[in-house]
């Protein structure tokens, strides 16, 4: 009997302090509550909300989000959240138990909505610069103006043209590829890796830009002021990231990093990537990987070889010392360095992988 | 048919590392897995690989991805178990079993929690499951150095080692070497696991040191024949392992512990000691 009471008294007792926890955070903060889910994402979102939001990143720098584990912070965190913004394209495969699970009843912004996605690719080998020169034409009006005109037109023409060759991929790439395909085992049909392309970027912003202003409409007109500065900067990063590469001849222009995450880099820049661990961090690399990337590397003469922030770095070391291929440095790839490393913005981590790349290329 | 065997290893250095890795960690772990298997002890080597991973974990942590660094933390903490576990079975009425299985819970939950606390880095998994195509000078001389102690020790302790198996009371009246033979014996233990985490990751090392002695005890009775087939089996499971990851693109490690898996299906079906088809064919004479 008088464990019962205990129990009871303990009960409710905890019932109260999760009322009060749950009033004094209600009472604490009268600004949005936003959750973005890995380091990339809240920095961005950070840069748009700037000091109109309480901002949560789940996973942080040099965290890898493929494979993330969530604890019960991040629950509340969840919980609590006015504003979830996700990658989507299966990047955070853990993210839907997790929104699940905490009762989460807010906005969910998929970043990616409106950019057009990659298929999977072994080779990555998009042969050209095809859009170069209708890029350069874009940036004058494209980004200076106001969101809604210009998110449109960005998405008929920019987009536009790559069309056509995406048609291709899907046709015979992408369907080829399901069934050889041991990468990537549980993503999606599509490369995540979108934050890669400053293209992309602007999508990115936009789309946290659109979903800010519409759950806080009173500080609406900071976040597009944000935005246009943000916009800017980006437009500048690009122009300069595009004479960085235009500039290196068109034989070196191949380079390994351990998992397949500069499709989109890629893609804008005319380079080509190949790596043994596939799209996802999860995949564990065979010896034919190994193999057929060492084959090319000797055949190809393929001088960068880069070590990631999120991968496992022992392998590269192997293939490079057995290939003669220089170790040229570290890429971000899914994460943001710490706050004094050299890519602890998105911004930085662009320019920084940029110029690593360019660096050991042009070598 | 020679060149597909030995193609891969004559064009790629990663594939004659992996090999060499692969043979110390076979000569080294399968003898100690044939005594755990006589002693019946086989599952220990299993809680000792859940052990050895926190001290790993912690390794990494404290200094990256060191080779250092991540032995000794898997030394330490697969000792700390072992000896602990050895005292409370000698000094307490626990069984080791229990005691055995209590230390490594909590070593392994102290492991999670630590990992947790200081936040995910590059994931722990990935650096834990060691891969046998990416080792280096280090880890193969770290490799090949402990197979060799290993054997030594081996040498050294053979005799107190089997009649430990065979009759560890009789061992313990004529001798004081008993406990000292054990304390050694586990020793050679945590060391081999530690040996194969680095090249197949801590789950897949136990599977090199216990499936090639399961599978040898369906070919011979003796100790000497045990010792040699249960290598010999590791060896050929290796080769033919990473031989298989090279020709049908599928992970190494997993390669090497299922063909040493086949083999152990194949002598429990058809060995000539104790397996099903020796037992059927003894059989109709035990109904007559």
């Amino acid at each position: 009997m008088i464990i019962r009471r205990t129990l009871l008294a303990s009960i409710s007792a905890l019932a109260a302090i999760g009322l009060t926890c749950g009033m004094a955070t209600a009472a604490d903060d009268k600004k949005l509550a936003v959750v973005a889910t890995f380091s990339i994402l809240g920095d961005m979102v950070g840069s748009i909300g700037g000091d109109h939001i309480k901002l949560t990143t789940l996973v942080g720098p040099n965290g890898d989000a493929h494979v993330y584990q969530p604890v019960p912070a991040d629950a509340r965190a969840v919980s609590e959240a006015d504003l979830l913004v996700v990658n989507g394209l299966a990047f955070e495969g853990w993210l839907d138990r997790l929104v699940d699970a905490s009762g989460f009843s807010g906005m969910r912004l998929v970043a990616t909505d409106g950019i057009e996605p990659l298929p999977f690719e072994e080779e990555g080998d998009h042969d050209d610069e095809k859009h170069g020169d209708d890029h350069a034409d874009h940036k004058d009006d494209d980004h200076a103006g106001h969101k809604d005109d210009d998110h449109a037109e960005h998405k008929d023409d920019d987009h536009g043209h790559k069309d056509d060759d995406h048609a291709e991929h899907k046709d015979d790439d992408h369907a080829g590829h399901k069934d050889d395909d041991h990468h990537g085992h549980d993503h999606g049909a599509f490369d995540p890796h979108a934050w890669q392309s400053i293209e992309a970027a602007m999508v990115y912003i936009d789309n946290i830009t659109a979903a800010l202003s519409k759950a806080d409409p009173a500080h609406a007109s900071s976040y597009y002021q944000n935005r246009a500065a943000y916009v800017a900067e980006l437009t500048a990063l690009e122009t300069e990231l595009r004479t960085m590469f235009d500039a290196l001849p068109e034989d070196a222009r191949t380079v390994v990093t351990p998992h397949d995450a500069f499709g989109y880099f890629a893609d804008a820049y005319g380079l080509k990537f190949l790596a043994p661990q596939g799209i996802s961090t999860e995949s564990e690399a065979s010896a034919a990987d190994v193999a057929k990337l060492i084959r090319q590397i000797r055949a190809e003469g393929i001088k960068g070889v880069f070590v990631e922030n999120v991968a496992d770095s022992r392998l590269l070391e192997q293939i490079a010392n057995e290939t003669g291929a220089v170790i040229g440095g570290s890429l971000y790839s899914d994460a943001l360095s710490e706050s004094d490393g050299p890519a602890s913005t998105y911004l930085d981590m662009m320019r920084h992988n940029a110029r690593t790349l360019a660096q050991a290329l042009s070598s | 048919m020679l060149e597909v065997l030995v193609d891969p290893f004559a064009e790629f250095g990663f594939m004659r590392r992996a090999l060499v890795g692969c043979i110390a960690v076979s000569v080294g772990a399968t003898p100690v897995g044939v005594f755990l298997m006589l002693r019946r002890m086989s599952l220990t080597g299993d809680a000792m690989a859940h052990a050895i991973l926190p001290g790993a974990a912690v390794g990494f942590l404290v200094s990256g991805l060191s080779l250092g660094a991540m032995t000794i933390g898997g030394l330490i903490a697969g000792m700390a178990v072992a000896l602990l576990a050895g005292f409370v079975t000698r000094a307490t009425a626990l069984r080791e079993d229990a005691s055995l299985a209590a230390f490594y819970l909590i070593s392994l939950a102290l492991g999670v929690l630590i990992v947790s606390t200081r936040g995910s880095n590059v994931d722990l998994m990935h650096v834990l499951f060691g891969t046998v195509l990416a080792l280096d000078d280090n880890a193969l001389i770290l490799l090949c150095t402990i197979a060799s102690v290993s054997l030594l020790t081996l040498a050294v302790f053979f005799r107190p080692l089997v009649l430990e198996c065979a009759d560890p009371q009789f061992l313990r009246s004529i001798s004081g070497l008993s406990a000292i033979t054990h304390f050694v014996f586990l020793t050679l233990v945590v060391l081999n696991l530690v040996a194969g985490f680095h090249a197949l990751g801590t789950l897949m090392a136990v599977g090199i040191m216990i499936l090639p002695a399961a599978a040898a005890r369906f070919w011979t009775t003796g100790i000497g024949g045990l010792l040699i087939a249960a290598a010999l089996i590791a060896v050929i499971s290796s080769v033919a392992g990473l031989l298989l990851s090279y020709y049908f693109s599928l992970p190494s490690g997993p390669a090497i512990i299922l063909v040493a898996g086949v083999f152990y299906t194949l002598s429990l079906l058809l060995g000539p000691v104790g397996s099903l088809a020796a037992s059927s064919r003894r059989g109709p004479s035990l109904q007559t």
